[in-house]
C-alpha cells in the first residue's frame, strides 16, 4: 500500500499532463472546428433553399463557399420588416436583444427564388437550430433543415431525416384571409381532403413532445418576420 | 506475422475469434447497436475503439508499477477519457460529418465496457507492447463484428454499402422493399444474435 501523499501527488501529475495535452489538442484544432461548423451551417441554409449536392457535383468545402457566394445574398432586417442598410448576419451579436434578424435570399438568373431565416427553439431534451426557407410568394413553405440537435436519434432525431422535412415543402405557413397560422406537425398522417392539411404535416411517432416544441418555437419564428413576408406577400418587396 | 512470438500473436488473434469482445465477452454491446446503420459510421467508429483502446491499454500497462492500486480505477478513466475527448476533437476537424452522424457514441467509447474491461483485466498485469496488442485485437474484434452488422444492415435497410446503392432498380421496380426493422436496433439484435449463433457453431463452444 502506498502512502497518502503518494497517491496525491500522482493524481496531480496525472491530471496536470492530462490536461495539458488535451488543452493543447482543442487549441491546435479549434480553427478547423469552427470552419467545419460554418461550413455545416451554409450547407443547410443551401439544403432549406433546395439545393442538393449531386455525383457530378458534390458538396467539398470549396464548392460550398463559392455556391453560397454565387447564388445567396444576405440582408439583416429589423422587428418592422424593414432591411437594415450596411449590415449583414455576420453583425448581429446574438448576446444582446438587438432586434436584427438575418434574412439569406437565393437569387436564380436574377429571380429572387426564396428566403431562407433561422429558426431554433427547445425540443424535447434540447435546443434545437436549423433554417425554414419560404418560396418568393413569401408564404410557401420551400424548405427546412435541422443542424443541430440533442432529441432522441430515431424518435426526435428524425426531424434531421428527409422524410419528414420534405413533408414541409409546399406547405403554407398563411391562410386565405392572409392571417398567419404557421406549419402544424400534426399526430399520425394527414388528411388530405382535410380543409386544415395546406398547413399541416405528418408527425414523427414517439416524438410528441419535440414536434410541439417544434410547432411552437416554429411559430414564434415566423411571428418575428412575418412583417417581413407580409410585405413581399403585399409585393412590397423587400 | 514472423515478427512476433507465438504468444503475442495469440494474445492479438485471440480477441479476433475464440475471445471476442462483443460475441464471447458479450461487452459493448450498446455502441454495436447505435452506430451500425451504415457501414462508414462503423468503420469510423471501428478505428476510434482501436485507437483509444491501443493507445489507453499502452499507457496504462507503462504505468501500471506506478499507479496507486486505490485509485487505479479513476486513474484509468482519466486516461481513456482524455483520449476518447482527444479522439472525439480529431474528428470533428477532420471528419466533421461523420462525427456529426456518430454524435454522443464517441463520447460514450468512454463507459464502452471493452476499454475499461482491458485495462483492469489485462494492462494491469502486463507489459505495454502486450497490453497493446490486446487493446489492437480487442479493437479489431470488436470492429470486425461492427462491420459484419452494418454491412447486413445497410445493404438490407438500405439496399446500399458504403452510401453506394447495390440493390438496383429494378428489384424496386419489380416491388422489392428495404426491411425497414433493419435501420432500427431490434435490427442490429437480431444479426447480432445470429452472429453469436453461427460463431458458436463454428468454434465448437458449448454453454454449461
Amino acid at each position: 500500500m502506498r502512502s497518502n501523499s503518494y497517491t496525491l501527488i500522482f493524481t496531480t501529475i496525472v491530471t496536470v499532463i492530462l490536461g495539458f495535452f488535451l488543452s493543447l489538442a482543442v487549441t491546435a484544432l479549434k480553427d478547423r472546428q469552427i470552419l467545419n461548423v460554418e461550413i455545416d451551417i451554409k450547407k443547410n441554409i443551401l439544403r432549406s433553399l433546395d439545393f442538393a449536392p449531386s455525383t457530378e457535383n458534390p458538396w467539398t468545402p470549396e464548392t460550398v463557399q463559392s455556391i453560397f457566394e454565387d447564388y445567396i445574398s444576405s440582408i439583416v432586417i429589423n422587428a418592422n420588416g424593414e432591411t437594415i442598410k450596411g449590415k449583414n448576419p455576420a453583425d448581429i451579436n446574438s448576446d444582446e436583444d438587438s432586434a436584427m434578424y438575418p434574412v439569406y435570399i437565393k437569387t436564380m438568373n436574377n429571380e429572387i427564388d426564396g428566403y431562407a431565416i433561422p429558426i431554433s427553439g427547445k425540443g424535447l431534451w434540447s435546443t434545437l437550430y436549423g433554417y425554414f426557407a419560404v418560396e418568393s410568394d413569401g408564404l410557401t413553405v420551400k424548405g427546412i433543415t435541422f443542424y443541430k440537435h440533442g432529441e432522441t436519434p430515431g424518435l426526435g432525431g428524425e426531424v434531421e431525416k428527409p422524410w419528414f422535412q420534405n413533408n414541409f415543402k409546399g406547405k403554407k405557413f398563411v391562410d386565405n384571409n392572409g392571417k398567419l397560422v404557421g406549419v402544424q406537425i400534426i399526430k399520425g398522417n394527414v388528411d388530405e381532403t382535410s380543409i386544415e392539411a395546406y398547413h399541416q404535416v405528418d408527425g414523427i411517432s414517439g416524438a410528441t413532445m419535440t414536434t410541439k416544441g417544434l410547432n411552437n418555437f416554429l411559430m414564434d419564428d415566423l411571428k418575428t418576420y412575418e412583417s417581413f413576408f407580409s410585405r413581399i406577400r403585399t409585393g412590397g418587396g423587400a | 506475422m514472423s515478427f512476433l512470438s507465438k504468444k503475442s500473436q495469440q494474445v492479438l488473434s485471440d480477441p479476433l475469434m475464440n475471445n471476442n469482445p462483443i460475441t464471447l465477452q458479450v461487452l459493448g454491446i450498446c455502441s454495436a447497436l447505435a452506430v451500425t446503420v451504415k457501414m462508414d459510421t462503423a468503420v469510423v467508429m471501428t478505428l476510434a475503439v482501436v485507437a483509444v483502446l491501443s493507445v489507453s491499454n499502452t499507457i496504462i500497462a507503462s504505468l501500471r508499477k506506478l499507479i496507486p492500486s486505490k485509485v487505479r480505477i479513476i486513474v484509468q478513466l482519466a486516461i481513456i477519457a482524455s483520449l476518447v475527448i482527444l479522439t472525439d476533437q480529431i474528428l470533428k476537424a477532420f471528419m466533421y460529418d461523420i462525427s456529426k452522424q456518430l454524435s454522443v457514441f464517441v463520447g460514450l467509447i468512454i463507459t464502452n465496457c471493452i476499454v475499461m474491461g482491458r485495462a483492469e483485466a489485462f494492462a494491469m498485469q502486463n507489459p505495454p507492447w502486450k497490453s497493446f496488442l490486446d487493446g489492437l485485437g480487442n479493437g479489431l474484434g470488436y470492429g470486425m463484428i461492427l462491420i459484419i452488422v452494418s454491412f447486413f444492415r445497410e445493404l438490407l435497410g438500405s439496399g446500399s454499402i458504403f452510401g453506394f446503392q447495390v440493390v438496383p432498380d429494378s428489384f424496386y421496380a419489380a416491388g422489392y422493399e428495404n426491411m425497414g426493422l433493419m435501420v432500427l436496433s431490434p435490427g442490429a439484435f437480431i444479426i447480432l444474435g445470429l452472429i453469436v449463433w453461427v460463431q458458436r457453431i463454428v468454434a465448437d463452444i458449448e454453454e454449461e
